[in-house]
């Protein structure tokens, strides 16, 4: 399973890294005057993503759900950490309020209104995800562009280290990380989930790296006697990050189930007054055959959001990938 | 003549790699490039014009290539220097404009940077001076509006002014040698010889010499000064460039000159291709490598290899050279 996933990295990074070779279409070479005469990288991607549903849902999905984040505090009809339905609670009979004027998705066991509850997870689940991503992908550039810059020996610890990452099932990996954390919180989680990314964004961008680094251009920019950082960061690295882009829109999706998870199996913080959908869906377990809907929202979100952010990034995988040109 | 700018002796580049025979791609090679001069490297593809090429910059890799001879610039030798000290010389004092145009420019710097990163880099001008000469370089190589391109991505540019915006960073620094690797080749015919014209018009009237990689003789006879003929890795003939289009020695440079299409010929009149290719090359220790293609080979050719000796006022390797003129050749047949 770790090889099937050590190549499948390996693979984006090579297809990507010929990117910009595949430029010149049938449009590409010009007149003398052409100032329209290609068309980058970028406009072409997004002229075709554009035109595809898939991209669309997806961008959709997220961009209601990140409206919702935003708004979550203004359009909360109560105070999702208070009490409000606790009379109407009932440990012995296994009662929750149902939906009602005022809370029309009910309460939950404690009696907190259920919708407020939601909205306002919404943040703490997007923002454990971009942050997860955020600090997996700047972990992953340093290691990265310290392999492919350097090479040799360093190339060679590094990527022994990130093999040795890459072994270890990735939620296995994430909970173990986060178990050893002394007092668990909505950090430690972020922190499990971006350790996990980093070896996959740093062989990612080593091997993008080490294809462009053979590039005409930069044996162009070297026979100009640049110097070796401004070969790497100007000439290596900008080149080198379009499949870093994609993995990380990927790695977002992966981020909130993973986030999800490590909250449903106790290892998010402790004091649940901040909503969080993992959380509620591990807390509603002791409810599930009664109540069922208490499971229900919170990882009915959890899929739609994660879905979004897969639609988005295979899409744009698609876009940026020449062999799928049209 | 003085001292030579930049004199190759006995280069010899080897390919070795584990469990495979090593490669000869340069097999001790020699010429002397005069300041001002413009030198042709012409060949077949796999000849070793290239890797001579990137051997004087110091740009083989250095694990797997083998490189010894001596190439000194100036009275310098430059081979063996570390890549620190190659990288203070390469762009100020040698430059090298690469075949394809677009795949040497960085696709996501605009063009403008990428002039004004040599002129920081050995020039050591601020970004403003460097951006003002980034544009007066490319007035000089007929870019037009230059202010706006330097804003521009490679992709934005069409081939010929790429080649041209590359012809600008090699020269900005005013190097004494310029290396082109085949600078024409991607390119359309009509534009192939815009550029031609451009290198030897920024070539000529400065003391900037010229080395000419190419594999087609018309660029040779327009552009250069002394050709040198490549064949298996080795310099198999030397002329001045009218002796060689007036009298070619070498059955190779001959059959090279006989294969190119001709307008005046007779309707109908078949090419003449050079037999088989590189591939039945046997090697120069044993006899000529051309022998095995080679129309007028002797039993000799094959077991005594024969040596560059001087000709006619240029070099040549050959026990069996071509005695009559091209164009009597042709009309013989």
């Amino acid at each position: 399973m770790t090889s099937s996933r050590a190549t499948k990295i390996d693979r984006l990074a090579s297809v990507a890294a010929r990117g910009p070779e595949y430029e010149v279409g049938p449009e590409g070479r010009g007149s003398e005057n052409g100032h329209d005469a290609g068309v980058s990288l970028a406009a072409s991607a997004w002229r075709r993503l554009r035109r595809n549903p898939v991209f669309i849902v997806g961008a959709v999905v997220i961009g209601l759900f990140v409206l919702l984040a935003v708004l979550a505090p203004f359009i909360a009809p109560h105070d999702p950490a208070l009490r409000l339905l606790e009379d109407q609670v009932s440990r012995a009979n296994n009662e929750i309020p149902p939906p009602q004027d005022g809370y029309p998705l009910g309460g939950d066991q404690y009696g907190r209104d259920l919708f407020s509850r939601m909205l306002l997870g919404s943040q703490q689940t997007l923002l454990v995800a971009a942050l997860a991503t955020v600090i997996g992908l700047g972990g992953g550039l340093v290691l990265g562009t310290l392999a492919g810059a350097f090479g040799g020996w360093v190339d060679s610890v590094v990527m022994r280290i990130v093999d040795v990452l890459l072994s270890i099932p990735s939620l296995l990996l994430a909970v173990s990380i986060g178990a050893l954390f002394a007092d668990q919180s909505q950090f430690t989680v972020i922190l499990a989930v971006a350790i996990v990314q980093i070896p996959i964004f740093a062989r990612l961008l080593r091997g993008t790296m080490l294809s462009v680094r053979e590039s005409d251009h930069v044996l162009a920019a070297k026979a100009l006697g640049v110097k070796r950082r401004a070969i790497v960061f100007r000439h290596i690295l900008p080149n080198s990050l379009g499949p870093v882009i994609v993995q990380s829109t990927l790695v977002l999706a992966i981020a909130v189930l993973d986030a999800a998870a490590l909250s449903f199996l106790g290892l998010g913080a402790a004091d649940d007054s901040t909503p969080e959908w993992g959380q509620m869906l591990g807390n509603a377990q002791d409810f599930f055959d009664s109540q069922p809907h208490l499971a229900f929202w919170p990882a009915g979100c959890i899929i739609v959001v994660a879905l979004g952010f897969t639609l988005v990034g295979e899409s744009m995988r698609e876009a940026l990938d020449p062999r799928q040109r049209r | 003549m003085g001292m030579a700018l930049l004199e190759v002796r006995d280069l010899s580049v080897v390919f070795r790699r584990r469990g495979e025979e090593p490669t000869i791609a340069v097999d001790n090679i020699s010429f002397d490039v005069e300041p001002g001069q413009t030198v042709g490297l012409v060949g077949e593809s796999g000849c070793g014009k290239s890797v001579t090429s990137l051997a004087i910059m110091g740009l083989l890799p250095s694990r797997g290539a083998e490189v010894s001879g001596s190439v000194t610039f100036e009275g310098k030798e430059l081979l063996g220097l570390s890549q620190r000290q190659l990288d203070e010389r390469r762009g100020r004092d040698l430059g090298m404009v690469f075949q394809d145009p677009l795949s040497s420019l960085n696709p996501v710097v605009p063009i403008g940077v990428q002039i004004a990163e040599v002129l920081e880099r050995h020039r050591k001008l601020s970004r403003k001076d460097a951006n003002a000469e980034a544009a007066e370089l490319l007035n000089r190589v007929g870019i037009p509006d230059p202010n706006r391109r330097l804003d521009e991505y490679p992709h934005q540019l069409s081939g010929g002014m790429r080649q041209r915006a590359l012809i600008a960073i090699a020269l900005a620094c005013r190097p004494r040698l310029l290396i082109a690797d085949e600078p024409t080749t991607a390119l359309d015919v009509t534009i192939q010889a815009q550029i031609l014209s451009l290198l030897a018009e920024l070539v000529s009237g400065t003391d900037t010499a010229l080395i000419m990689i190419t594999h087609d003789l018309g660029v040779v006879a327009g552009l250069c000064d002394e050709v040198n003929v490549m064949y298996g890795g080795r310099i198999v003939e030397r002329a001045q460039r009218h002796a060689l289009f007036a009298e070619p020695r070498h059955p190779y440079t001959h059959g090279l000159l006989a294969s190119i299409p001709r307008l005046d010929a007779p309707r109908g009149e078949k090419l003449v291709p050079i037999r088989g290719s590189v591939v039945d090359n046997i090697a120069w220790s044993r006899g000529c490598a051309f022998a095995p293609r080679c129309p007028n080979q002797l039993e000799q050719c094959w077991t005594d290899p024969p040596e560059l000796v001087e000709d006619r006022g240029g070099m040549l390797r050959c026990h069996n050279p071509v005695e009559v003129a091209p164009l009597a050749a042709e009309g013989a047949r």
